[in-house]
Parts: structure tokens; C-alpha cells; sequence
């Protein structure tokens, strides 16, 4: 448990977080691994966790008309997989699956959702960084959308 | 403009800078579906002349026009002369049909230089964003040859797909090395892809320099340059240790027609190679 706090603490996404704030997260985490080409989650499923990547990367992939499953975007150490546990109806969007082995923690977002309601400044708090998080993905999506590489005719 | 370089003589260059001189195409390499690479050689006695990373030339296709295209080759290799070219317009159009042993009219090179000297001593990040390599390619080549001037270096390459991925045999050769970091990430790729996916400034948190001794060379689209100079400048990286690459449309690459005026720039004569902290106000500028 106190290596689980430890690494917690220590990754990017919960940086200078009240130590109160991440007892409480610590509660509702877990350490997993997956192999490489291993399945994490698979679009409409339900959504009940999201994961800190600690090592390796994961590929993000939908499933596109006439195009098959096309990766539209990798994460890697220090990056955080997945939002959907946030935002009703709670199914995963993407599939994800592990391009190398992956070490990740685990938090489980039915139990964090449960704390956030229970405590609204935890909520706000853990908001606040995703929704950094989901601004720097929507800008990456606009740019991508841009096709700015692509010929003009 | 450097005339230290030979064509016909350093007095009818400087006479007639307008003056095409002869090369033959030698090599054709397609590097993608759209994008070529010559190799060529001078026909007309005189020797191959000297530029520096990031000068470019005038490329005349006989009978069809003349385009500006960055120099793509070694700068320290004055045997053969590269040019990479996508296809986009009626003279590149034209130009791709050409084969060994066809000739072109080259002018140049013109322009100044991505600023290797300045970097010497510090950690160089090169930035290049789709058919942005080619003009960056010398500086890598440079870099390389010179390393023991450079601290880190590292080079971050985004582009369309894995099937438009420009030098992809060099890019795993200098992959492979020791002394520089090469990351490339595309915009989507099928499952097969076992590299990043996304666009290229998020490669830049990973990579490793210090924002206070570091240059940063950046090409590619203008709104992959300004984005890019943003997140680099969250880093605390001063405007004026990075450097963008403009293009417009040249004509006469001496700085005379006013054809590739920007604001108050020839970007022919005055660049194409500026620092940020120039260019910003005019890179948010839609359609200047």
C-alpha cells in the first residue's frame, strides 16, 4: 500500500494534490499489467476504470467504415487511459490495447465516483485535471481533423 | 547570399543571378506515393556548388516553369545535389515524369541558413512536420557530421500516415545510433503500426533538453509551426532560439519581384529561416 502511495503521488497526473485528497484515491487503486498486444478495453463496453500508464504505450483504435481498425491515438509513460468512467452512460468509446507491456495503475471509477459525490472538493479537484487532460486531446483531435499534412486541390 | 559556390564563374553569377546552370537528374528515388527525391549532377564544366542547411534553389523544368525546392542533401557532400519534391502543382507535376539523364535548370542556392553555428555547445531539438523534413534533412546531416559540437540532439517527425513517412531508411539508421534521439509519430495509422500515433507536439514532453541551452529548428505546415512554438515555449524556451522555416511563393530567389513578401520580409532574400519571436504575429494571420 505504501509503494502504491508512492507511485500515486509521484506521477504527473496528481502532481501537488492534497495528501487527503490522495488517501482517498489510493483507496480506490490497484497496480496492473498487461502484455503486449493484450486487450485493456473494448469500445461499448462499460466503462469502470482508468488507468495511469507507469511503462510501455497503448494504442487507442476505432473501428472506421471501409477503413478497419485505425489507430488514432498512442499514450505513454506518465499519460492517463481513459475519461468514459467520467461522463454518463459509462462505456468505453475506443478500444485500447497494450503495444508493449504495459505496468499501469488501476483506479476504479465506479468507487471514485462514489467518493466525488460523497466530496465535492475531491471532485472538483480530480476534475479540474481531466478536464486539462480532455482540452489537450481535443486540441491534438482538431489538428489531426486538420489533415495539415494532407495535399490541397 | 553565398558566392563562395562555383557555377559557370563567381562573376557571371554575380552578373546574372537569374542564369540558370545545367544539372542532369541521376537518380530518381520515389520516397512516397507523392514525394521524389533527384540526384543530381552539374553538365556544364563548372563544379558543384557549396550551400548550407536550409538555402534553397530554383528548380527550372524546361518548358513548364520554375519552383523553389529546399536542398535536401548533405551539405558536406558536394558531389551530387538532392532535391525532394511533392507533387502539388503543374511544374512538380511535370517534373515527376522526368527520368535519368534528363536535364534541369537550377539557380541558387539562395536564402540564408538554418543556424547551425548558433547551436554549437547546446541541446538542438529538430522539429519537422510532413514534407518539412527535406529542408531539414541538411541540418541533421550537419549535426551528425559535427557532433562533437552538439549536446543532445533530437529529432521529432510527425506526418500524415506510416505510407508518407519521408527517408524512412535513414530515419531507422539514425534511430539506431547513440548519439541522437529520433521520434516519429502519425496522424492515424492501421492497427499494424507498432510507432506513436498523434500529432507531432506530443512528442515534445518526452523528449529530453534543457529550454535554457537549447535551439529548436522547426518546419513543417505553418500551423504545425505555431503550435509547436507554443508548447516549446511552455518550456520556458526563449523566442528567439526557435527557429521556423517559411515558404512562399518565389520568383526571382534574389529578393527583387516582391512575389514571397510577408509583411516586411522577401522571405526569399530575408529568410526563409527566421526566429520566432519574427514570425509570430504574422503566423496567425489567416491567409497573409
Amino acid at each position: 500500500m505504501e509503494d502504491l502511495e508512492k507511485i500515486v503521488s509521484q506521477h504527473p497526473f496528481f502532481e501537488g494534490m492534497d495528501k487527503n485528497y490522495l488517501e482517498l484515491i489510493i483507496g480506490c487503486a490497484s497496480n496492473v499489467r498487461f502484455d503486449e498486444g493484450q486487450q485493456i478495453f473494448k469500445e461499448g463496453e462499460e466503462a469502470n476504470r482508468f488507468y495511469m500508464i507507469r511503462e510501455g504505450s497503448v494504442a487507442l483504435a476505432i473501428h472506421g467504415p471501409g477503413s478497419g481498425n485505425v489507430t488514432i491515438d498512442t499514450l505513454g509513460d506518465g499519460e492517463i487511459l481513459g475519461w468514459s468512467w467520467l461522463v454518463p452512460p459509462y462505456y468505453w468509446r475506443f478500444d485500447a490495447k497494450a503495444k508493449d507491456r504495459v505496468r499501469a495503475i488501476a483506479l476504479d471509477g465506479k468507487c471514485l465516483r462514489d467518493k466525488c459525490e460523497e466530496n465535492h472538493d475531491l471532485g472538483y479537484e480530480l476534475l479540474k485535471r481531466f478536464s486539462h487532460i480532455i482540452d489537450q486531446r481535443l486540441q491534438a483531435t482538431r489538428l489531426q481533423l486538420l489533415d495539415v499534412y494532407g495535399l490541397r486541390t | 547570399m553565398d558566392l563562395e559556390h562555383n557555377t559557370l564563374t563567381k562573376e557571371q553569377i554575380e552578373a546574372n543571378p537569374m542564369l540558370p546552370r545545367r544539372f542532369r537528374i541521376d537518380k530518381v528515388t520515389w520516397e512516397t506515393q507523392e514525394t521524389f527525391t533527384h540526384e543530381l549532377v552539374p553538365i556544364d564544366g563548372a563544379d558543384m556548388f557549396r550551400f548550407k542547411p536550409g538555402q534553397f534553389n530554383m528548380i527550372y523544368v524546361f518548358g513548364v516553369g520554375e519552383i523553389a525546392i529546399s536542398i535536401s542533401g548533405d551539405p558536406d557532400d558536394d558531389s551530387r545535389l538532392y532535391h525532394t519534391t511533392r507533387v502539388v502543382g503543374s511544374v512538380t507535376r511535370r517534373k515527376q515524369n522526368l527520368v535519368e539523364g534528363d536535364i534541369l535548370g537550377i539557380r541558387g542556392p539562395f536564402g540564408n541558413h538554418w543556424p547551425v553555428e548558433k547551436a554549437v555547445g547546446k541541446d538542438v531539438v529538430v522539429i519537422a512536420g510532413g514534407i518539412g523534413l527535406a529542408p531539414l534533412r541538411p541540418v541533421i546531416y550537419y549535426l551528425l557530421n559535427h557532433r562533437d559540437q552538439y549536446k543532445r540532439i533530437t529529432l521529432l517527425y510527425g506526418t500524415r500516415s506510416p505510407d508518407k513517412i519521408l527517408y524512412s531508411r535513414q530515419l531507422k539508421e539514425w534511430g539506431a545510433r547513440f548519439d541522437i534521439d529520433v521520434s516519429v509519430t502519425v496522424d492515424s495509422a492501421d492497427t499494424d503500426w507498432q510507432g506513436h500515433v498523434g500529432i507531432v507536439t506530443k512528442l515534445i514532453p518526452k523528449a529530453v533538453f534543457d529550454p535554457n541551452n537549447t535551439v529548436a529548428f522547426v518546419c513543417g505546415p505553418e500551423i504545425m509551426m505555431r503550435f509547436t512554438a507554443m508548447d516549446l515555449l511552455k518550456f520556458d524556451m526563449p523566442e528567439d532560439k526557435i527557429y521556423v522555416s517559411m515558404e512562399r511563393n518565389h520568383k526571382c530567389g534574389i529578393g527583387f519581384c516582391g512575389h514571397c513578401q510577408l509583411g516586411s520580409y522577401f522571405i526569399c532574400k530575408d529568410g526563409p529561416v527566421f526566429t520566432y519571436d519574427k514570425l509570430k504575429s504574422y503566423l496567425s494571420i489567416k491567409e497573409v
